[in-house]
């Protein structure tokens, strides 16, 4: 029924700095449907921007660097484009959501101008016709009375507002391709109940695939069809969602599900899991999570474990799994 | 009545309307006197009762009217040889404000861009401008100035070119710094993420952000170029003599500031004049861009 819109393969983007190389994204493969949302979730530093910025070929120079793999968009290589090329992708087929809608807006210019910007660059469109699209998408984002809030400057509005002009610029040229990450943590709870219910919608209108990133479960358990767990650059676990819920395979997973509070369950103290994750630069052989694991095997520490399918659309790189 | 109408509009847009008048009148003040030195220098062949260079030996050391022994023939008084120091402001003031914009024009355009390319782009290019930058701060400007002058001879465009020649330095410095900053800014990155290619993102994202700055950085150096070129006229390489500026007027002043103070005094005041409604004006510039404070 649905078409692949992204194959992400093997892709590996170190940075290389004066004390070494660190390995962000070393080696991660996955796929992306059309109006499908795919999560990618894990701790801080484990390389789920990065992920996001490798896709864009956005990785900050000097340093980061795509080192090998392939990320097919709708057929094409991205990694294999030129800079120009790549710039034509950008915004049209691909889109992105930055975390912070406070600082995303480029203060100097109303809403239509940065709206419009993005319309005239892809679209060759002047004059009223950048206006209607400008108006259609902030239609789309559900903003009310677009014709004003078009003259309007990011200061006038509030957070919630503006993540939704970020929206409509993202979506302005209705993108294959949408990576938000981490688009509601500025926001509070009940506007990111809300954003959330927005994107749905516009996935529902315009089939766009979203690359929704987070640390949040919950909003995984809400937005994502498919959910990736990330670890030190790595994915460890692959499943849609109501079977990583139901039946996490990764012991990773399971702690982290662990340590989501939970109101059903009176314990004394939230679990937790111990230590830290491992230096990016300096990776320990074997599986990158045996020094934390509670079921470790001498098998661990030595050789990395392949990933194994286990399932319908369920994936695990685990000595453990079956 | 009418006097509660007052004072509940005081009550509740007192500030607003106090923060209002001041507003206006840091921006009428200083424009107005902008305005009439500009007006006066371009017409001031019409307003100046004497040429500028017309000699009267009798009349040497004239007193200004206002001062016991002064004539109302030279109202601001004469200088050594007796020309007529109002005279001499009023042309002056076509040299001077004409080297001050000219300069400015110049300087902060080749400092803007150069530190927009060297903030954005940074790597090699940056160390590179950067490095010749530091070179051009390094050198005493006055000293090139001279240098310049020597080679060229002194004139009106060796003076513009020879403050302009390193006057971008610290434009240049400055930028970058905004630049850099502004590089990493998350507007930025969304630019980037719509597509919009590097050329594009210094001049339509960068740029109107550094303006603040930039507008501060010129309206101060309005000075700086005045009393450069004063400087360099009092070396011998600044405007050449006859002509007047009030750079020139100074020097010509400064071995009788005891007795004949007004023939440095004049242009000086003409000089702090300029220098302080460029201040005023400015910060009026830089609230009014400042999209935030628009709305007051």
């Amino acid at each position: 029924m649905s078409k692949v819109i992204l194959q992400v393969e093997d892709l590996r983007s170190y940075f290389f700095t004066r004390k070494g190389v660190v390995k962000a994204v070393d080696g991660i493969s996955f796929y992306v449907d059309e109006g499908e949302t795919f999560g990618i979730v894990g701790e801080s530093a484990c390389g789920k921007t990065v992920t996001a910025l490798s896709i864009l070929r956005l990785l900050p120079e000097p340093g980061g660097k795509i080192v090998s793999g392939k990320i097919i968009l709708d057929g094409t290589n991205l990694v294999e484009l030129s800079k120009k090329e790549m710039r034509k992708y950008r915004g049209k087929m691909i889109s992105m959501i930055l975390q912070d809608p406070m600082t995303s807006l480029n203060p100097v210019y109303t809403i239509g101008d940065q709206i419009a910007e993005s319309v005239r660059l892809h679209q060759g469109l002047r004059g009223e016709m950048v206006e209607q699209e400008v108006i259609s998408a902030l239609r789309l984002l559900k903003i009310p009375s677009p014709e004003v809030i078009l003259r309007q400057y990011p200061f006038q509005m509030s957070g919630g507002m503006r993540q939704r002009v970020v929206g409509a610029i993202a979506m302005s040229c209705r993108p294959r391709l949408l990576i938000a990450d981490e688009p509601t943590t500025a926001l509070d709870a009940t506007i990111q109940a809300q954003y959330m219910a927005l994107f749905k919608d516009v996935q529902k209108k315009t089939n766009v695939a979203i690359i929704y990133i987070t640390h949040d479960f919950g909003v995984i358990a809400q937005m994502c069809h498919r959910v990736a767990v990330m670890y030190a650059g790595k994915i460890v676990e692959t499943a849609t969602t109501r079977e990583l819920f139901k039946a996490p395979k990764h012991p990773y997973t399971s702690a982290l599900i662990n340590s989501v509070p939970r109101l059903d369950r009176k314990d004394a103290r939230l679990y937790s899991i111990e230590g830290q994750p491992p230096s990016l630069m300096d990776l320990p052989p074997g599986c990158r999570f045996a020094p934390r694991c509670p079921v470790v095997k001498p098998v661990c520490r030595e050789q990395e474990p392949p990933e194994v399918g286990i399932g319908y659309g369920h994936s695990v790189s685990c000595w453990r799994a079956k | 009545m009418d006097a509660t109408r007052v004072m509940d509009w005081e009550k509740v847009g007192g500030g607003v309307r106090r923060k209002r008048i001041i507003s206006r009148l840091t921006f009428t003040i200083p424009s107005a006197v902008l305005f009439i030195l500009v007006v006066t220098a371009i017409f001031a062949p019409l307003l100046a009762p004497y040429p500028p260079d017309q000699i009267a030996l009798l009349d040497r050391l004239m007193p200004p009217a206002f001062v016991e022994g002064g004539s109302t023939a030279h109202l601001l008084g004469t200088d050594l040889i007796g020309r007529d120091i109002l005279s001499r402001v009023i042309y002056g003031a076509r040299i001077s404000l004409s080297v001050s914009l000219l300069v400015i024009l110049i300087t902060a355009s080749i400092g803007t861009g150069l530190g927009i390319i060297s903030g954005y782009l940074g790597g090699r290019t940056d160390a590179f401008l950067m490095r010749v930058t530091d070179i051009s701060l390094a050198f005493p400007a006055i000293l090139i100035a001279l240098l310049f002058a020597a080679i060229l001879g002194p004139s009106y465009w060796t003076v513009v070119l020879a403050i302009s020649l390193l006057g971008w330095a610290p434009y240049a410095r400055l930028i970058r710094g905004e630049a850099l900053r502004l590089r990493e800014a998350d507007f930025v990155a969304q630019a980037r993420i719509i597509g919009t290619s590097p050329g594009r993102i210094m001049v339509r994202h960068i740029f109107p952000n550094i303006m603040n700055p930039l507008i501060i950085m010129a309206t101060l150096s309005v000075g700086f170029v005045i009393l450069t070129e004063a400087a360099l006229s009092y070396l011998g390489a600044g405007i050449p003599p006859p002509t007047a500026s009030w750079g020139n007027m100074v020097s010509d002043g400064r071995n009788l500031i005891d007795t004949a103070w007004w023939i440095s005094l004049f242009p000086g005041i003409a000089i702090g004049l300029v220098v302080l409604s460029g201040n005023f004006l400015g910060d009026w510039l830089r609230d009014k861009m400042d999209p935030r404070l628009r709305q007051i």
